[in-house]
């Protein structure tokens, strides 16, 4: 469904991402791990055309993609939920979903439609139908993440890219979300890719994933293969030499 | 005339031309919040609203009801020709030097309005006729009737449109926050744009309605535009009532200072207001305390 092939991107003359290559197949969860500043934002920026690819090619079912301005990306149906959620503060929890149909507004598409979708959303974060009217700047953490979530839905994507949705939230937050990002591709096969420094939980959503460090991929496999490398395990799961060695 | 009927006589008065200032602040407080410019400009486009009414009406010939309408479409598609030819262009320019390209983009409008009409004040004709009415022993002219009606129409179409309709709300989403709006697909550069032609279109309708009471000439921006910039400020640059509200106060200030005071301070009187308020509460007097979570 999205490839990537050989991108290279720049933050003026740092360069971010170094021939990076991946790809995503319809229907999965990909998880992208790796340190703070090795390029998984980066890589979803890129995709979302908000810093755009020096050189590489970006393929989304087949066609390339990278010259693309970010408002065809998301009538292409590529939708980002970026990282500390970044919801519109000064608006309502509903107008904020709202936004996210906004294209679809545009392009006149049947308001019933929409609606449903809206009802959908509220279906899967039913807190935020009891807050609708709320502005959103007064929500809490795991809230304005849910309506992250919910606004990037609105655009009825195909692609979701979510950039460290468990930021600084409880862990039952961050299992809900994730059990609703599970939901998501088992009941609407919506594709992910997950940016995550939670590498655990990560790993054991994702189908696969790719480890990444100073802007290079520097392994790939199945999520459980990663799960159980002992370099994956020392650097990102936490565990110390002594318990992955003596083991 | 007693002292109540002076007073009231003061309010009516104050309240028309703070009317005015509200609406030329508007323009300022749209573009503001969209680009975080501030658009020295603004009053180039009220001058451009009573002049062109008075071109289309004198020279073209148009009948009034047609000429107004003529007008405000003009001053916004030279708004919106601002726009695209001197501030889209520079896409890496910090604010200042937007801000300075606007003071430039400013006596460019004043100057080409000098040689096309010369430096003669020009009157457009009153509405509704001249005959002042009373109101408790003090008068006022239908023209006043006009601007409050006008004010109050701009004000409900603003919240109509910032408030219910997609379009507005997607222009309030870009002004907080900019990469995320263009990630749900909204066009920041086209929502700047619609900013400027809205805030032209409302000065050019403050330029208009306040014309045949003042007069009008080439010059007439830069006080109505810095008063305007004043009560923006006063109302904290937001894009809503409170900036209308400044402009009453102001206006209100003014009338009653010129009244009891003199009237030679009656432009001084809102350089120390606006001094007075960048000094002391910089964020406007309706701004909120906010706390945000991060």
């Amino acid at each position: 469904m999205l490839k990537l092939k050989n991108i290279n991107t720049y933050y003026g003359k740092v360069h971010a991402l170094k021939n990076v290559s991946l790809h995503l197949v319809a229907g999965e969860i990909v998880t992208l791990i790796g340190a703070n500043g090795a390029g998984k934002t980066t890589i979803l920026n890129t995709l979302s055309a908000i810093t755009p690819a020096e050189s590489g090619e970006i393929l989304f079912e087949g066609n390339p993609i990278h010259n693309l301005p970010p408002d065809r990306l998301v009538r292409l149906g590529i939708a980002q939920v970026p990282e500390g959620r970044q919801v519109f503060k000064p608006l309502s929890v509903e107008d904020n979903l709202e936004l996210g149909a906004y294209l679809r507004y545009r392009s006149r598409e049947a308001r019933g439609t929409i609606k449903k979708d809206l009802q959908d959303v509220y279906t899967l974060f039913p807190r935020l139908l009891e807050r609708r009217k709320q502005l959103s700047g007064t929500l809490s953490g795991g809230e304005q993440q849910m309506l992250a979530i919910g606004r990037a839905l609105m655009t009825s994507p195909r692609l979701l890219l979510l950039d460290e949705p468990s930021m600084g939230l409880a862990p039952l937050i961050v299992q809900e979300i994730f059990r609703v990002l599970d939901g998501l591709r088992r009941e609407r096969g919506t594709t992910i890719l997950l940016v995550e420094q939670n590498a655990k939980a990560a790993l054991k959503l994702a189908d696969r994933g790719y480890v990444l460090e100073t802007g290079k991929v520097i392994l790939e496999g199945t999520a459980a293969n990663l799960l159980e490398n002992k370099e994956v395990q020392r650097a990102y799961l936490g565990k110390d030499k002594k318990e992955i060695w003596e083991r | 005339m007693n002292l109540s009927q002076q007073i009231l006589q003061y309010i009516l008065s104050g309240l028309s031309t703070g009317a005015i200032y509200g609406l030329v602040g508007l323009g300022f407080a749209i573009i503001f919040s969209s680009t975080a410019i501030v658009n020295f400009a603004q009053g180039e486009f009220v001058m451009l609203g009573g002049m062109l009414s008075v071109f289309f009406l004198e020279v073209v010939k148009l009948p009034l009801w047609l000429a107004v309408p003529v007008a405000i479409l003009t001053a916004t598609m030279t708004g919106v020709a601002f726009e695209r030819l001197a501030i889209r262009p520079l896409k890496q320019a910090t604010p200042l030097s937007l801000v300075i390209i606007t003071i430039g983009g400013s006596i460019l409008l004043r100057g080409l309005a000098m040689l096309f009409w010369g430096k003669d004040t020009h009157a457009l004709p009153p509405f509704s006729g001249n005959e002042p009415l009373t109101l408790a022993g003090a008068t006022i002219l239908p023209q006043h009737l006009w601007i409050f009606a006008v004010t109050l129409l701009v004000i409900t179409g603003n919240k109509l449109f910032f408030y219910y309709s997609i379009s507005g709300k997607a222009m309030r989403a870009c002004a907080h926050n900019r990469r995320a709006a263009s990630l749900v697909g909204i066009d920041v550069q086209r929502m700047v744009l619609y900013s400027f032609a809205l805030s032209s279109a409302i000065g050019a309708m403050a330029g208009i309605i306040i014309a045949p009471l003042t007069m009008t000439s080439y010059d007439v921006g830069i006080m109505l535009g810095l008063k305007g910039f004043c009560a923006a400020i006063i109302g904290g640059m937001s894009s809503g009532l409170g900036t209308v509200i400044g402009g009453i106060v102001l206006g209100l200030l003014e009338s009653f200072g010129a009244g009891f005071v003199s009237s030679g301070y009656k432009d001084a009187i809102a350089f120390v207001i606006l001094l007075l308020i960048l000094i002391i509460r910089p964020q406007g007097l309706f701004h909120r305390g906010e706390s945000e979570r991060v």
